[in-house]
């Protein structure tokens, strides 16, 4: 094994090891080459941006993508299910009068296509009977181009007996922990081919990589059953990443967690001081600052679903409203390297970008589509887009999805175990349980798969029925200590749902452990 | 459909037809050296409008002919999805199943596919609700936005956003061993979200249904309005254990979360709440309420489900619990042959009932409590005991001597379906919640209302 895949995953329920930063870059072999637009596909997507103009379209883009999706799921010694799923299709958009229609079809033919833009067309035009506010887009150079996520080994191409063999031996190994009954893990695997033509001008074709494992283990007690599921992050990456969590050698301990959490002591409700690790902040992170940034949420265009925003509206919130600690620094990042928001290009051809949401603990941006940008630069001074346009399948329309949000490390370059030693009486959480926020951001309760209770600087053992409870901007503002860049950790989620009908994202959060004061913590077991 | 319409705008005209459906299963079968082959074919259409600020923000439209091909090759199976339809795309996915299945290892599990058997027909498409076009659509948005303007006035200009979408599909399953089943479909949805100018107050509703006409897009707008201006300036009252009236929209967040525990064989192997203490399962024992019976039923003519699962088990009418007692757990075929049991699949829709009063009357039986119109982000926190928590949302009452009095703040809650119908004080007439599911409202005592939430 290389020095450069380094195990991240080792540390001890003994010790509340830091999570060292994972090297991402691998040393050896060749990366794969970006594959440029199948010339079927231009053809196509040219005859239905040619349609849309016909039918009236100021504005129009055909989006092809082909979909090539596996999934092996395993149970102890067997093998539940193996899949793998090819979608093939184009949507077209079009904006006629200042409003949007789409339609799209996987009838690939010229006259599939034709037929889709010219009911997106129809749509426009129909959509103009509610209407109050005509869409503006922010200007974007058009631009071609090809890219693919950086990968050595694009995990589709990888034989089935390997991935299989990957899992029964992690399986196995997590059986050997005396008291587990039940293991299950799973792989998934995507490879996306997307092609954007615009009637603009864009003309670019990408290829998505992206894996996602997952292991979880069943320990039955007496009368009693308690799970645990290791953080393994889903990640843009290829096949090389799934090796470098070398499940099989770390299984067993992982198994023998779910034991442990047998014998753990049930939680005192009450306040205590809060530690979280990486895998566990990853995902309040994504939940209090990722969802309430969303501009579309920020405008009530989720009103109806995902919900509100109490970061609104922007001319009362940006550069007035504290987030946060001054220590406190929140990127939004497309370009980083091994993320799951990681593009070229946005789904309207807008170059990938990187910028802070949260800038010394004050907001300071939102995230944004073309259709967004303007609605907000006179407060922000930025004209374009930041690139967050998303959708999730070629049938999907694309709209304001979450770039990778990530806290920053603090200056000092300290690790959990640091952080740990400064505290007298809290709580340490290691990766992600249940979570729960409600539909303005403010009121969280989020879960986590491992607990230790801290005295006196030390761990003095196990906790379990954990649950945290808090309001987002007081929850920030009681962060008073953070790690620094070797801690730093990149979680994150394969299927975030927003969105009417629901589509789903992925994206990457990347941060560093972090203590905060006085959190209400609550005994989730209850039994009448 | 529009006499203007250029294309598939709406879905009548658009899905396969059992013979064309049939005909596809066949070439694909044909394909195939498989031991043994299932075919799945999913054709669908759908038509969506999304609206926010009273303009519609996206309109959508999709059609779409998917087909699973699942081989078996001795004890080992699996599967192989396209939606590219030409011979040599079909023969690449029948290939590409027999080759992943040849690559899987041995399931001991494994249980053949099924031969020919026989469904009810079940009358679940509805023409007007795949004539849904987006002028339609539209007319729809448009009646319910002004409904909810004339209703939210008190209020001043309220803010509406909703999503109205509705779906054809025709689903069909054939096996090489002669199986074939087809079923056509229809579903409409509408639900609508009205917010107070002054972003003091918020309300909701929704309806779902197979038929279009079962839903009145002007009693939504109203209804949405009418809790928007009620429910504003709401006050925090101490969290804690209240008396719940959950409105019938509030239950089928809640109750359908019961269905993974109505597994048998979670419950055999000791990972249910329904698992018997040293072994076996706890049917026959009483787990809720007298009053409560949950089942599912495809030919029931409101839930109206398919009458078939995956494999092609005909899926009939299953009591999970009757008048308070466990009567049935779902069995997958290994499971039901392992026990010796016929298997049940867990499918068919799913309906709550034991009340004839309305809403309003459950509110009225209410000497005081917490109404509730709906709940949010719902997450398990614990699967022995079904244990969820989630929030309120978008109009939240306290009732005192049966009448609604205040708007109170929302909460967060922890509490379980499963334990919660052990509390029931009260339960309504189950009425049509949303396609394939109906479900009453409840009157629950000591619901867990954990903290307090600022969210409106």
């Amino acid at each position: 094994m290389s020095p450069t895949r380094r195990d991240f995953l080792k540390a001890t329920a003994a010790t509340a090891a830091v999570m060292a930063s994972p090297q991402l870059r691998v040393d050896a072999g060749a990366q794969l080459s970006a594959p440029a637009a199948d010339p079927f596909v231009l053809e196509l997507a040219n005859e239905a941006l040619t349609a849309a103009r016909g039918a009236g379209a100021s504005y129009a883009d055909a989006r092809v993508g082909r979909y090539r999706q596996q999934a092996i799921a395993t149970r102890e010694r067997q093998v539940q299910s193996v899949s793998d799923g090819e979608s093939f299709g184009i949507g077209v958009r079009t904006l006629i009068n200042g409003c949007w229609g789409f339609a799209a079809t996987s009838q690939m033919t010229k006259d599939g296509v034709r037929k889709a833009a010219l009911e997106a067309a129809f749509m426009s035009r129909a959509a103009q009977a509610v209407h109050r506010r005509r869409v503006e887009l922010a200007p974007v150079k058009p631009v071609t181009g090809n890219w693919i996520t950086p990968v050595r080994r694009d995990p589709i191409d990888v034989p089935l007996e390997d991935k299989v063999a990957l899992l029964l031996a992690t399986n196995d190994a997590a059986l050997k922990a005396k008291g587990v009954r039940f293991v299950n893990s799973s792989v998934q695997v995507l490879r996306e081919i997307k092609t954007l033509v615009t009637s603009e001008g864009t003309n670019v074709t990408q290829t998505f990589i992206r894996v996602g494992p997952e292991f979880s283990a069943t320990a039955v007690g007496d009368g009693d059953f308690q799970s645990y599921d290791e953080e393994l992050a889903p990640r843009g990456m290829g096949w090389e990443y799934i090796e470098s969590l070398q499940m099989p050698g770390n299984a067993e301990r992982w198994a023998s967690i779910a034991v442990e959490k047998l014998k753990a002591r049930s939680v005192d409700a009450g306040q205590w001081d809060l530690i979280l690790e990486p895998t566990n902040l990853w995902l309040t992170i994504h939940e209090s600052i990722g969802h309430p940034t969303e501009l579309d949420r920020v405008l009530g265009e989720e009103a109806n679903y995902a919900g509100t925003t109490f970061a609104a509206p922007p001319e009362k919130m940006l550069g007035q409203f504290k987030y946060g600690p001054p220590f406190m620094n929140i990127q939004a990042d497309r370009t980083q390297e091994g993320s799951l928001s990681r593009v070229a290009w946005d789904d309207e051809g807008v170059p990938a970008d990187q910028w802070l949401i949260v800038d010394k603990g004050v907001l300071k941006d939102y995230q944004t589509t073309r259709e967004l940008a303007g609605r907000i630069q006179k407060l922000t001074g930025v004209a374009r887009s930041h690139g967050c346009s998303f959708a999730d399948s070629w049938r999907s329309v694309q709209f304001q999805r979450m770039p990778n949000i990530s806290l920053l490390p603090g200056e000092q370059d300290i690790g959990v175990e640091q952080i740990v030693a400064a505290t007298q009486r809290g709580i340490l959480i290691r990766h992600s349980g249940s979570w729960s926020i409600d539909h303005q951001r403010y009121n969280f309760q989020f879960s986590g798969q491992a607990f230790y209770e801290i005295r006196n600087g030390k761990i003095a053992g196990m906790l379990r029925d954990v649950a945290y409870q808090a309001n987002t901007p007081v929850f920030w503002n009681s962060m008073d200590m953070i790690g620094g860049k070797s801690s730093y950790w990149l979680g994150g989620a394969f299927d975030d749902g927003k969105g009417e009908p629901a589509q789903s994202n992925s994206v990457s959060h990347g941060c560093v452990p972090a203590r905060f004061r006085n959190v209400t913590i609550l005994n989730t077991a209850r039994t009448a | 459909m529009s006499a203007q319409s250029p294309g598939p705008a709406a879905g009548g005209g658009t899905l396969l037809s059992s013979e064309q459906a049939r005909a596809l299963a066949d070439r694909v079968l044909k394909l195939s050296t498989a031991d043994e082959t299932r075919v799945n074919i999913t054709s669908e259409w759908s038509g969506n409008t999304r609206f926010a600020d009273s303009s519609i923000t996206t309109s959508g439209g999709v059609t779409n002919v998917s087909v699973r091909v699942t081989a078996t090759i001795g004890r080992r199976r699996a599967s192989a999805t396209t939606n590219v339809l030409d011979e040599q795309s079909l023969k690449r996915t029948v290939d590409l199943a027999i080759s992943l299945a040849r690559l899987s290892p041995e399931d001991p599990e494994l249980m053949p596919e099924l031969g020919p058997q026989t469904y009810p027909l079940i009358r679940a498409f509805v023409e007007r609700t795949a004539d849904l076009d987006p002028e339609v659509r539209n007319a729809a948005v448009k009646r319910a936005v002004d409904a909810a303007t004339a209703a939210g006035k008190p209020a001043g200009t309220v803010f509406t956003a909703g999503f109205l979408r509705a779906n054809a599909n025709a689903v069909a399953v054939a096996t090489s061993r002669g199986l074939f089943a087809y079923h056509q479909n229809t579903d409409a949805a509408f639900s609508m979200t009205s917010r107070t100018p002054d972003g003091t107050g918020s309300g909701w509703a929704a309806a779902g249904a197979r038929d279009w006409s079962r839903i009145d897009p002007v009693s939504i707008g109203r209804v949405a309005a009418q809790k928007a201006v009620a429910s504003r300036n709401p006050q925090a009252i101490s969290p804690g254990l209240y008396t719940a009236v959950l409105e019938p929209q509030a239950v089928n967040d809640l109750v359908p979360l019961l269905a993974n525990a109505l597994i048998a064989r979670s419950a055999d192997e000791g990972r249910s709440p329904f698992s018997k203490a040293g072994g076996g399962n706890r049917i026959g024992e009483k787990v809720v309420d007298d009053r409560v019976t949950l089942y599912s039923d495809p030919a029931d003519p409101l839930l109206l489900g398919r009458p078939f699962d995956l494999e092609g088990l005909p899926v009939g009418r299953t009591v999970w619990i009757e008048k308070g007692v466990l009567k049935n757990l779902a069995y997958s075929r290994f499971w039901a042959q392992k026990q010796g049991v016929e298997p049940i699949p867990l499918s068919g829709g799913l309906a709550l009932t034991g009340g004839t009063k309305s809403t309003e009357d459950v509110i009225a039986g209410c000497e005081r409590g917490i109404l509730v119109t709906h709940f949010f982000y719902i997450r398990s926190l614990d699967p022995r005991t079904v244990l969820q928590t989630g929030l309120t949302r978008d109009g939240v009452f306290l009732i005192e001597k049966g009448k609604i009095t205040r708007a109170l703040k929302n909460f967060r809650w922890n509490e379980s379906p499963l334990l919660m119908l052990n509390r029931l004080e009260d339960i309504g007439r189950s009425e049509l919640t949303e396609a394939g599911q109906m479900m009453p409202a409840l009157r629950i005592r000591d619901f867990n209302f954990a903290s307090s939430s600022d969210a409106v």
